[in-house]
């Protein structure tokens, strides 16, 4: 049972990695109407930029997790200002493609520095060693990511489902021109959402760092699964993004203790499914 | 939907004429191409990847459907002929024809599931099934997983040519390259074609002047993946080898690089693109992950400057249809 607990507990991390990305995701898709394929790529920086400040500035992970996903967040702003903006009113796919060669230049320049191997990040002082609960030992740190996992999404989905700027935000979605007309700065709020998106995805990068490591691909392959999360909840909803990352974290991980060889493929195959039975995804809309 | 196709002409007796005219310098140039001393594996290869970037235009450039998962056919294909040829021992016609039927159930399956929903979701879901067989086919065992299958034999097709002499080879691939690709102008300008480019262009419509289009795109991607196993078929007597390279989403990115340089919904675009990619990667292959890098660079520059790609923008500077 100690074994299925803990598989348990790394399907609710890779949950929150899942929900915190697609959630992004959707927000982005939102007001952009680009899927964000460097989504995986901006996730790398996340956690890069906290190496970097641990190992160049001396600065703990208490602080990378306020700097890194404002870092990547004014990075994606300036990308999102000098090249998505030109894409309104295009195909949806030459968003897609765009983003695709921008995640292929971002993985390129970190691939070329520092290799495909993993660098090391300690978990800080005070979330190190672990509690035990009776019927399983919870290390503290995971536990942690978690938790804060799951505050930063109910934040965010509170700040667009229940505030004045998110309604700003939601109208904006709809109808931008009548929302413009209204005196509100559209194309801002759209930097801002960008850069947002793209924070929490920054934000998702430092939480793992000192669980998988600092790796330049550490994004390539989970951006894949996200896309597949995403078919699955739809992007109709943030609630749905939240619930269904998570929902589809602990199904991998009860995967991996009663069945490993499927563990890689079991999101994929949930994805086939779902189309075959609702083929608009579980919240949302059809696209 | 149609920011694709701005300046798509109706088909003229004078595009015609300029597409054979294109058409037979391609061939002539082609079959000369051994005799000027351009290393064969090099040409053999960009002809399989521009089989390739073919198939997975007639998708995109004339069904309006990005597929992002085109490498499990060529990887499927390649897996099943490889393991033909090496362990059945299969002649290499009959190798072919098994990779190319695998890749046709592929894409029937893979078609009704990810035909489902249209757009970007289209696109996420091709690729997610490509990375699903990725993993299935890192861990099966006929394909070695990481070693992949190595040392095929070439043998001799219907018995006659001999396949591990490059110079036979090497036509054998361009009689197969050439076949595919007048399937493809075929089809493009088959009413079936038409069809299809009414659904790029507006999809509501043509559904309600009666047309079942979701079997139409079914027909088309089937189409499209299993002319993708046939390049990738192909490829296997050339790189004598089928590696899990040619199921990774990488791969399926580099299809979309070279038809996107070539041109989306031209004719020759993605054969100019093919060789443009691969020529680049041969000649840049010191540069290790700077490859990476400008690749993303040229996605990024193809999408922001130059849509219309290599071939696409020659034409319409010559306000003609390529």
């Amino acid at each position: 049972m100690q074994a299925l607990y803990a598989q348990l507990l790394v399907g609710l991390i890779n949950g929150s990695f899942y929900a915190l990305l697609s959630l992004g995701l959707a927000v982005i898709f939102g007001m952009l109407n680009i899927i964000n394929f460097a989504h995986g790529a901006v996730y790398m920086m996340g956690a890069f930029v906290a190496y970097f400040l641990l190992n160049l500035g001396g600065i703990n992970y208490w602080w990378a997790l306020i700097i890194a996903p404002i870092v990547v967040g004014i990075f994606g702003m300036i990308l999102e200002r000098t090249m998505l903006q030109w894409l309104a009113g295009l195909d949806h796919l030459y968003g897609l493609l765009l983003t695709f060669g921008i995640a292929l230049i971002i993985q390129g320049v970190f691939q070329n520095y520092f290799g495909s191997s993993g660098l090391p990040y300690s978990i800080p002082d005070q979330l190190k060693g672990g509690m035990n609960l009776g019927f399983m030992f919870l290390p503290i740190y995971r536990g942690w990511v978690v938790i804060f996992s799951l505050v930063v999404c109910l934040a965010t989905w509170f700040l667009i489902e229940k505030t004045q700027l998110g309604a700003y935000l939601r109208a904006a979605t709809e109808n931008p021109t009548l929302v413009r007309a209204f005196g509100i700065n559209v194309p801002r709020m759209i930097t801002l959402t960008y850069g947002l998106g793209v924070g929490l995805a920054a934000l998702a990068g430092v939480l793992s760092a000192p669980i998988n490591q600092v790796r330049p691909l550490m994004g390539a392959d989970l951006i894949i699964v996200v896309f597949a999360v995403v078919v699955i909840g739809g992007m109709g909803s943030i609630m749905g993004s939240i619930i269904t990352g998570f929902a589809l974290g602990v199904i991998e991980g009860l995967t991996k203790y009663f069945y490993p060889e499927a563990s890689n493929t079991v999101v994929f195959v949930l994805m086939v499914v779902v189309l075959l039975v609702k083929p608009t995804g579980l919240t949302g809309r059809a696209a | 939907m149609s920011a694709l196709t701005d300046d798509t002409l109706p088909m003229t007796p004078r595009a015609m004429r300029d597409e054979m005219i294109v058409f037979a310098v391609m061939t002539v140039l082609l079959v000369v191409v051994p005799w000027t001393g351009i290393y064969p594996f090099f040409v053999m290869q960009a002809l399989c990847f521009a089989l390739l970037a073919c198939a997975f235009n007639l998708l995109i450039g004339y069904g309006g459907l990005l597929s992002f998962g085109h490498a499990m056919f060529l990887g499927t294909a390649g897996y099943v002929t490889a393991h033909a040829l090496k362990v059945w021992a299969l002649p290499p016609e009959l190798g072919i024809v098994v990779g190319v039927a695998a890749a046709a159930v592929l894409g029937l399956i893979t078609g009704y599931i990810s035909i489902r929903r249209q757009g970007i979701y289209f696109s996420m879901i091709t690729l997610a099934l490509s990375q699903l067989l990725y993993f299935i086919y890192l861990q099966a065992p006929f394909t070695h997983g990481e070693d992949g299958i190595q040392g095929i034999p070439q043998g001799h097709l219907f018995g006659l040519f001999d396949l591990s002499r490059p110079m036979v080879l090497y036509y054998v691939v361009l009689v197969g390259f050439l076949a595919g690709f007048l399937l493809i102008y075929r089809t493009i300008n088959s009413p079936f074609g038409e069809v299809l480019k009414s659904i790029r262009e507006n999809e509501p419509r043509a559904i309600s002047l009666g047309y079942k289009t979701d079997q139409y795109k079914l027909l088309a991607f089937i189409l499209s993946g299993t002319l993708a196993g046939f390049a990738g078929s192909l490829k296997v007597f050339v790189a004598q080898n089928a590696s899990l390279t040619d199921v990774h989403w990488s791969m399926s990115g580099e299809i979309v690089l070279m038809t996107l340089v070539g041109g989306l919904g031209t004719i020759f675009g993605p054969v100019v693109g093919a060789f443009v990619i691969i020529a680049m990667q041969q000649y840049l292959a010191g540069f290790g992950q700077w490859v990476t890098v400008i690749q993303g660079v040229i996605f990024v520059a193809c999408v922001l400057l130059f849509r219309r790609g290599l071939v696409g923008e020659i034409a319409h500077y010559l306000r003609r249809s390529l």
